[in-house]
């Protein structure tokens, strides 16, 4: 491992850190001119993440310090994650202390702390979003990982650089699998990172709200860093799907040049992909929290169908 | 001459009946008792090391003179058993120090006699690992049954204790008959009943699967497989924790252990559709397991239904061996084996601890439902801290021993695709799947655990006066975590040590043949799949140290402390808190087939509103309700001829003698 590739390591959180918010910006943004009202400004979510850090922190009296360490973990678990994803270069030295399943295993790392903390105030708001964040995640989870192995059984490898790599390179042509592992990961990201169908952003005190239930007690830097943090991995995902199904212009080796060409790449990907999910969330309406079974249900199949075409055919 | 690992094991068995021989002297002498389990322990932890020596060492063999004529005890020491010594010795040393701090005089059984049956418990799981004879293998079997049956009914006045205890002998002695029925089987007719007769005795056509389902009924019964495991839910919440603990951190790993003697040392070829039937059962298994253990309310029960799916979990990786050892695949076979061993160690630490954590909390507030618990993080904060250590582990998340494991089953599963069979390629995408859905739900099943009992606010009055655990208990539990922590951390190490089973079973190892070095662990090679603990929890902690101080100088750290929003409703009591039985509920809903629910819903008017639901095994009505009623009706059959006439049993016996003489001439 030497020093420039490690430069470059840390290039690449520093661009996921700093595009994320814009990203969740951008995606507010859109929704708001598909749905005809005036769009809040591209830089709010800055805006509102460094408001949060000035304030002061209320925290609740029998917070415990599993309360406090939370959103520093989660914040800590979604880096490490920008880290590993290959968003701008696959042949960074992080990647390799975590695969595909690792990978998951750090969003169910954060996953688990977020709904302990919520559990740990003892409000019904609290425990309530934590056990639909549970839910929702024990359905999304085989899901994701089975889309992730329909594309490392193409690749032959579970490690995601191996994966681009190998897909980046095939000859332009449509894999069957790959076309219903993308369309359950498109299902799966929305219900993992709390949009429409299955969980929605933009309200509070709902009673069909999930993650901002789980969040409710949070004020100031806490807050301000579980924003970041979910910011982040509405990014991870986004640049796990442009890996597995787009993965073209990703840097290979640490080259600081072709990573700053990669970088209009990723960001014109982003563009488009967060204009695509605000649309989906417009054409889609919320679905009661039982009906999610049978979404993130749908998802799984696909992803498994995913795997058995690719078996079969062996594309 | 130097003194021989296995000489060394058996003084250590021999003084473990003699340390429990000494507790019998005077029984209500509690300070005794309080010095004997620390020297259990100490020796426990000699033996761990004494093992863990073996384990490099080429395999050893004695006969010891004794037991009936003719039949003396041959003791052997390989790897395989060496690994399973070394999980006895390092779980049960733990157990054994927070035992002597946890027995009590005047619970039921007085504390010397439980020190007696506890390491006799002890001493006969040490000789079942070491036994090289069917013989010696029964003896000390039957012994481990019956010593743990006594530890589960320590409270044997209470009459569902005993219930309990009683179901259990029962399934572990039809487990037994099955275990006895395939030592018959592997000796072939040649009468000799030593596994060194065994191992080369050939067996002909279908009795080779004859011996591997009669091994794999009668050790799942004691592993708690699928239809068998219903004694598990009934005997953990009886049995005293520590006792807890050993039975499912040590006991079901004795049963794993004989399962890979008989499939993989007795016999010598193994075929793929045992493999098949086996990841059947171990997926069901496991998935059965932690449905049930999200709909629990009683936290020891849910312990014992995640007992029930990590055994799953194991024996389903015991399976992918055995298909890819069928298809001559030996390397991933041996990965697929590692994490078989792997997950047998994670669980004997992450189990033990989660089981001892349960037996503190139930000291100091006397409660086992879930529904009354909460917020004793504040109160107990030692064992709340090291509890999350061992829930984290088990609900399988990096950078802990469970996700290790886990993702050495998972990168097996990625590798059936390379098989000739058809079928079973498509079989083993829909077995991951399960797997993984497992994996997930353990982790939600595992929230509810440990945010009901420690998190929140207490439920119940009284729970603001509970007490944290002792000096000794506190030292155990840290050495179980610590386990837990370092199992997850230094991966290339634990498999270099499990590599000499590899080598015994399979005659290969995942060390030479992969990529890994200290900081990264890569069982075929680093472009193929790799991981590393140790880099991910160093990012993990930097970011977050780095985080807390970038915030407090770029900003500032200041907070306060109020009340929790009230969403201006100001009487919010605890008990409005998501009970367990809430938590619960999604998943009740959603596997609804599985559960026979049974659902008292208060009507409006009400004066006193009750609700109540409980959700339990179909199995019960499907296989042992008829079952029962069938040895009823028999009994009351053969129940006709007795008639209680001394002249009657005369004439049968008279008849009896002539049918004899009739037949025989």
């Amino acid at each position: 491992m030497t020093v420039a590739s490690l430069l470059s390591q840390l290039l690449q959180v520093a661009i996921a850190l700093a595009l994320a918010p814009l990203l969740v910006g951008w995606v507010n943004q859109c929704r708001a001119w598909l749905q005809n009202k005036r769009p809040p400004p591209l830089l709010l979510p800055y805006r509102t993440i460094h408001k949060l850090f000035v304030k002061d922190a209320v925290i609740a009296d029998n917070a415990s310090p599993i309360f406090r360490l939370t959103p520093y973990i989660v914040f800590g678990a979604m880096c490490c994650a920008a880290a590993i994803v290959p968003s701008l270069a696959t042949d960074l030295p992080f990647a390799r202390a975590a695969d595909a399943i690792a990978l998951v295993g750090l969003f169910a790392l954060a996953r688990v702390f977020i709904s302990l903390a919520a559990m740990d105030i003892g409000t019904s708001f609290g425990s309530l979003g934590a056990r639909r964040e549970m839910f929702v995640g024990f359905l999304a989870e085989p899901a994701l990982l089975m889309v992730l192995f329909t594309a490392s059984l193409i690749s032959g490898s579970t490690s995601l650089p191996t994966i681009v790599d190998t897909l980046a390179h095939r000859e332009l042509g449509i894999y069957p699998s790959l076309a219903f592992a993308g369309v359950a990961f498109t299902m799966v990201s929305l219900a993992e990172n709390a949009r429409i169908p299955v969980d929605n952003p933009a309200t509070h005190l709902e009673l069909t709200m999930i993650h901002e239930a789980m969040i409710l007690e949070y004020s100031a830097r806490h807050l301000a860093l579980l924003e970041w943090a979910s910011a982040l991995k509405l990014f991870n995902y986004s640049c796990i799907g442009l890996a597995l199904f787009f993965p073209f212009g990703i840097a290979e080796g640490t080259n600081w040049l072709a990573m700053l060409g990669a970088a209009p790449a990723l960001i014109l990907k982003l563009v488009i992909g967060g204009a695509a999910l605000a649309l989906i969330e417009t054409l889609s309406a919320k679905m009661r929290i039982f009906r999610a079974p049978e979404f993130l249900g749908t998802a799984f199949l696909l992803a498994v169908l995913g795997m058995l075409v690719n078996l079969l055919l062996g594309s | 001459m130097s003194v021989s690992p296995l000489s060394l094991i058996v003084a250590a068995a021999v003084a473990w009946l003699t340390i429990g021989a000494l507790g019998l002297v005077q029984p209500r002498n509690l300070r005794i008792v309080r010095l004997l389990f620390p020297a259990g322990g100490a020796l426990a932890l000699a033996l761990a090391a004494v093992a863990f020596v073996a384990l490099a060492r080429p395999p050893e063999a004695f006969v010891l003179p004794l037991g009936l004529p003719d039949l003396p005890f041959h003791l052997r020491i390989d790897a395989l058993s060496a690994f399973f010594l070394v999980l006895l010795g390092s779980a049960s040393a733990a157990i054994s120090l927070f035992s002597s701090g946890y027995f009590r005089a005047g619970e039921g059984t007085a504390p010397g006699l439980i020190c007696f049956q506890y390491h006799a418990f002890l001493a006969a799981m040490a000789l079942v690992l070491i036994a090289d004879d069917a013989y010696l293998f029964m003896v000390a079997w039957e012994t481990m049954a019956l010593a743990s049956f006594f530890l589960v009914t320590t409270d044997h006045r209470i009459p569902e204790i005993r219930r309990a205890g009683f179901l259990y002998l029962l399934i572990a002695h039809i487990g037994a008959i099955g275990i006895l029925l395939c030592f018959g089987v592997l000796q072939g007719g040649r009468g000799d009943y030593t596994f060194g007769a065994m191992r080369t005795v050939p067996l002909q056509a279908f009795w080779p699967s004859v011996a591997f389902f009669l091994a794999l009924f009668g050790f799942g019964a004691k592993a708690g497989l699928l239809p068998l495991h219903v004694w598990l839910p009934e005997a953990h919440p009886a049995a005293p924790s520590p006792v807890s603990a050993l039975m499912s951190g040590v006991m079901l790993k004795t049963a794993i252990y004989g399962l890979l003697r008989v499939t993989f040392d007795l016999l010598h070829t193994q075929i793929w559709w045992w493999g098949a039937v086996a990841l059947t059962i171990g997926l069901l298994t496991a998935l059965y397991g932690v449905i049930f253990a999200a709909a629990q309310t009683d936290m020891k029960r849910l312990l014992a239904y995640s007992s029930i799916e990590n055994i799953g979990i194991i024996v389903a990786g015991i399976a992918l061996t055995i298909l890819f050892s069928a298809y001559d695949k030996p390397r991933v076979a041996a990965i697929a084996l590692t994490a078989v061993l792997y997950h047998c160690l994670n669980h004997a630490f992450f189990k033990s601890l989660l089981f001892l954590a349960t037996g503190s909390v139930l000291h100091a507030t006397h409660e086992r439902s879930l529904g009354k618990l909460g917020g004793l993080i504040h109160r107990m904060p030692w064992v709340a801290w090291l509890a999350l250590v061992g829930t984290l582990a088990i609900a399988g998340l990096p950078p802990l021993n469970g996700f290790v494991s886990e993702w050495l089953l998972l990168q097996a599963f990625l590798f059936t695709p390379s098989l000739p069979q058809s079928t079973v390629n498509m079989l083993v995408p829909v077995a991951a799947a399960a797997l993984v859905l497992a994996v997930a739900l353990a982790a939600y099943v595992m929230v509810k655990f440990y945010g009901v009992i420690f998190l929140g606010r207490p439920r119940e009055p009284h729970l603001a006066y509970a007490q944290d655990a002792g000096r000794r208990e506190r030292i155990a539990l840290v050495w179980l975590a610590v386990g837990c922590v370092l199992l997850g951390l230094f991966p290339t190490t634990v498999i270099g040590a499990i590599d000499h089973v590899n080598a015994l079973l399979l005659a290969t190892t995942v060390s030479r043949a992969g990529e890994s070095n200290w900081l990264l662990l890569a069982p075929i090679a680093t472009d193929r799949s790799s991981y590393s603990p140790l880099v991910v929890l160093a990012v993990i902690v930097a970011v977050v140290l780095i985080t807390m101080n970038v915030v407090r100088r770029v900003w500032h750290g200041r907070s306060r402390r109020a009340p929790p929003w009230d969403c201006g409703f100001p009487l919010q009591t605890p008990r409005m808190q998501d009970t367990a039985e809430g938590f619960g509920q999604p998943i009740r809903q959603v596997f609804e087939p599985f559960f026979k629910m049974e659902r008292h819903l208060p009507s409006p008017f009400d004066a006193k509103p009750r609700y109540y639901v409980s959700a339990s095994d179909r199995l019960w009505d499907w296989l042992y309700v008829p079952i029962a009623r069938v040895a009823e009706t028999l009994a009351r059959i053969a129940g006709l001829i007795q008639q209680g006439r001394i002249a009657v049993y005369l004439t049968y016996s008279f008849i009896t003698l002539l049918a004899l003489l009739f037949l025989v001439r």
